[in-house]
């Protein structure tokens, strides 16, 4: 199915931040690859220092500010971009894209779609219809099909010293999966394949709000004990919430689920995780939001699913805290014995 | 005074767009009979050594001739030929012999088996069309319904002879009817209708000729060849046999085979994508993908094929619509009982006898009120809208080249588990059109309102609770019902607006009691007892809470269920 040739295209990365860079590398170890940078000065600065996102660039990685470029001479194409420029990007790029393109995107976030003139009520609150995955943005925007997605524990930080590490690409065609392991894959870099796209993406998703409470964690000084309580809780957490919105649960205990999860709730290199940290340090969310470089994912996504949350009448306890914190409407050491009396009746009523 | 008469409506005659019926693809391939039988068996026995079930090839035979043997002892048809036992015994004792075979020769044995079945399945599949019989059908199906109808509505016995009411006039045909005429002459037209009621393939054969387009081949259950007269006119028409019975790979691998290669030399299909008629009345949700997948399969067949000609497939779906439907207490009794208690459903066949069809028919056409046949956009195989000129569009408008959908690395490539996740995606797509052009009649409102606000009274009360309710509990006041049903009736004007459903012209000329009036009057009219009716003081009454669910459910899938 794959024949030899696929090298002869450039495989194109869409977004130079962090892990777009990393996997930009990856890539290059087998292909050429062709890096969109949307701001034409960060490009040519790029070009001429081989320095992106503090990550030195492989040689055959070239860079465009141009988007129909990656669309022209691109055939597989990894956006990697934060999810609230993720539709915007995905416009401008439809027009270079043919039904032949195959898109394997690594951005963990959701794309609110309310439609003009359209106000959220009780009677129609929030829902899934105005909900979208990254995938589903692409589908609703392009003519592609073929579609997938990247998760796992990937911090950028450790591909890039070259410590082994595992992602799982997730799509409902084989051919994409495949295309995925093929590029990407090797010796210090494993690659799964799983056909549930939108249980992986959802762990992405929701991992991000669990890491922003571990950093609470560690921001107020507590110990290992209390981490774990909050990553097995949250665990729950999102499988509840996944599977009200069209996941499975085997999604969420593999790699993509509680791998990620356990990686960005313990590193102190995840962006969350910082946002937490600084949280219960005593900042405020502006604050923080303004001194970051790169968007953490966590904030928008809190928003988003307390609401979900609440129409689908799910429980989702830690999401509506640190929804609560963020909001100025409890104080992290409020939360800590809020959290301690809420009544938990199952440990697992899940599986 | 002379009988006053309805004055006749103009409507449009639909010339033929293929005048010569030696033109017609259907008529090649019944030209080829032998020659298309042989490219089946070839084709699907291709398929089925690339076939990876995690069975070996001997397995297969062995559990395909043991569930046949059975089949024959068990489930016989009149239609079913003389020798089906002693051919499934041949092949029994053929089977045992591999096994005394050197090594060498078992594999080329069990092929030759396999040879043999599928060419007898294939011989069974294949329709007999025969362009004579063809017409006199039409002739007949024509004449006869209009006849029929003519008795009613203007009366006296010499009305039958009459020309003044037409079929048309009973049908509304709406929808996209030029374009669907533009594209058969383009390309290859897979037609989709949704399937409430036995009349569907009489009713769907008539609105292809009425429309001026060949002869369409579909697929007929077997059962229906079991009667001597039935079969000559499906024979006629070009209809291909598919047995339920029979539901092992070698016989599905055929039927599609058969279905593909259709397609592919461009005859007209017709499949009903539900599988079976919609027995809780709601629009198909789930389709049965398996003919679906053929026409995905032929389309990349013509793109690999080096024709310079090449065809294009359009999927065109069509949402038919009726006031009642005559089969509705068995049906909505069916599901009831396969979703209560986890029944197997066992084909129930209501029509076995000529007299049952023509009684069926004659109370459909006598009795029947409107009948509304809406012709959906068309799509390609991937579930794009298509333009006038046969163009696949993108979301944006844009033309797009399907072909490229089947392409990896610039060649295009056969890969089943990427045509099964299209199949899927177009599945869904046809979903969605049924749903926008699904046409609402005042009949499925009053049904939708008054079921709903049951339940709304009595909350505490499952489906099965509801469905039970004793007759004082029955009654809705007409106020507290009027106000509902205009609720209802403004969102579903919303979502005509948005062209999310179709709705009825009655629904927009009478005022609301009317309309009211006009869905009681209508809704289930031939049932032994009506479902709503008004009381002596006004009030609804409801006489039939099955029946009451089923034509609700025709209003499933709009969101509507908010509203109470």
């Amino acid at each position: 199915m794959i024949s030899k040739n696929t090298s002869k295209k450039p495989v194109g990365v869409i977004g130079a931040g962090s892990f777009g860079t990393a996997i930009a590398n990856i890539l290059a170890e087998k292909s050429d690859v062709l890096l969109y940078v949307r701001d034409k000065e960060k490009a040519k600065e790029i070009s001429s220092s081989r320095i992106s996102s503090r990550q030195h660039l492989e040689e055959n990685i070239n860079i465009t500010s141009y988007i129909e470029d990656i669309g022209n001479q691109c055939e597989v194409i990894f956006p990697i971009v934060p999810s609230a420029n993720f539709r915007q990007m995905i416009k401008s790029l439809a027009p270079s894209l043919r039904p032949y393109h195959i898109l394997i995107h690594g951005t963990k976030g959701l794309d609110l779609n309310i439609p003009e003139g359209i106000v959220l009520t009780k009677e129609n609150p929030l829902s899934r219809k105005h909900v979208r995955t990254m995938s589903e943005v692409i589908l609703e925007e392009t003519s592609v099909l073929r579609v997938g997605c990247l998760a796992g524990p990937n911090l950028a930080k450790e591909i890039e010293e070259r410590q082994p590490a595992a992602t799982v690409v997730a799509s409902h065609f084989e051919e994409v999966i495949d295309i995925g392991q093929k590029l990407l894959k090797n010796d210090r870099f494993m690659v799964y394949g799983s056909n549930d796209l939108i249980g992986i993406e959802f762990c992405g998703v929701l991992k991000n709000i669990i890491a922003i409470g571990s950093g609470a964690v560690s921001g107020m000084g507590l110990g290992e004990n209390t981490r774990s309580l909050l990553i097995s809780r949250g665990m729950v957490e999102m499988i509840h919430i996944g599977n009200a919105l069209g996941g499975n649960t085997k999604a969420f205990i593999g790699l993509a689920g509680v791998g990620d999860l356990i990686a960005t709730c313990t590193s102190k290199l995840s962006r969350n995780f910082t946002v937490g940290f600084r949280l219960a340090q005593g900042e405020s969310i502006d604050q923080i939001k303004a001194s970051m470089e790169e968007v953490a994912e966590g904030i928008n996504t809190i928003e988003i699913i307390r609401e979900l949350a609440e129409s689908l009448n799910i429980r989702v306890p830690i999401t509506e805290t640190l929804h609560k914190i963020i909001h100025g409407k409890m104080t992290v050491a409020e939360s800590h014995t809020y959290f301690m009396k809420f009544p938990f009746r199952a440990e697992i009523d899940f599986i | 005074m002379k009988p006053l008469i309805r004055k006749r409506r103009t409507k449009t005659k639909y010339k033929p767009i293929l005048k010569n019926a030696n033109t017609w693809p259907v008529m090649q391939m019944a030209k080829k009979r032998k020659e298309f039988v042989q490219l089946v068996v070839e084709e699907s026995y291709d398929n089925l050594l690339n076939l990876k079930r995690g069975k070996s090839l001997k397995e297969e035979l062995e559990m395909t001739i043991f569930r046949e043997k059975q089949r024959v002892k068990t489930n016989p048809w009149k239609v079913d030929p003389v020798d089906d036992y002693s051919f499934w015994e041949k092949m029994s004792e053929d089977l045992a012999q591999v096994e005394n075979l050197k090594e060498a020769d078992k594999d080329i044995a069990l092929k030759n088996i396999m040879v043999k079945i599928v060419e007898r399945y294939s011989n069974e599949i294949a329709g007999h069309f025969n362009p004579s019989h063809y017409n006199v059908t039409r002739t007949l199906v024509t004449i006869g319904f209009g006849r029929l109808l003519n008795a009613v509505r203007v009366k006296g016995p010499w009305s039958v002879f009459s020309n003044q009411l037409d079929l048309d006039d009973k049908i509304h045909i709406t929808g996209k009817v030029d374009e669907l005429r533009k594209l058969a002459k383009m390309g290859t037209v897979v037609m989709v209708p949704t399937h409430y009621s036995n009349l569907d393939s009489v009713l769907i054969g008539w609105v292809i000729q009425f429309l001026g387009l060949p002869p369409f081949i579909y697929g007929a259950g077997l059962n229906l060849f079991n009667l001597k007269i039935f079969s000559y006119f499906m024979n006629s028409v070009g209809a291909y046999k598919v047995d339920r019975r029979k539901k092992n790979a070698l016989y599905l691998e055929t039927l599609k085979a058969y279905s593909t290669i259709a397609i592919r030399e461009g005859c007209h299909s017709l499949f009903f994508p539900g599988g079976t008629r919609s027995r809780s009345g709601k629009i198909e949700k789930v389709l049965k993908l398996g003919l679906l997948g053929t026409a995905i399969e032929a389309q990349r067949q013509v793109f690999q094929s080096e024709d310079s000609d090449q065809n294009k497939v359009f999927i065109v779906p069509v949402a038919i619509n009726y006031h009642f439907v005559l089969e509705a207490p068995s049906l909505i009794n069916d599901y009831l009982k396969r979703k209560g208690q986890q029944r197997y459903y066992e084909e129930n066949d209501e029509f076995t006898t000529s007299y049952k069809i023509s009684k069926f028919l004659v109370k459909f056409f006598t009795k029947g009120s409107d009948i509304s046949v809406s012709i959906g956009d068309a799509l390609d195989v991937l579930g794009n809208n298509v333009d006038s000129k046969g163009n696949s569009l993108d979301k944006n408008g844009q033309i797009i080249d399907i072909k490229d959908y089947f392409k990896s690395n610039g060649e295009i490539t056969e890969n089943h588990q990427r045509e099964q996740e299209y199949n899927r995606i177009l599945g869904k797509k046809i979903v969605e059109e049924f749903h926008k052009h699904s046409r609402v009649f005042s009949s499925h409102m009053v049904a939708y309102v008054g079921f709903r606000m049951l339940g709304r009274i009595n909350k505490h009360l499952d489906l099965y609770g509801l469905l039970r309710l004793q007759d004082d509990d029955l009654i809705i006041n007409y106020d507290a019902f009027k106000a509902q049903f205009i609720v209802i009736l403004e969102a579903l004007k919303e979502l005509n607006a948005q062209k999310q459903v179709g709705m009825a012209d009655h629904l927009f000329s009478l005022t609301v009691d009317e309309i009211i009036d006009h869905g009681l009057k209508n809704l289930g009219m031939y049932h032994a007892m009506l479902p709503m009716v008004k009381t002596k003081k006004g009030d609804i009454e409801v006489q039939n809470m099955n029946l009451l669910y089923f034509y609700h459910n025709k209003l499933i899938g709009y969101d509507l269920e908010k509203y109470f």
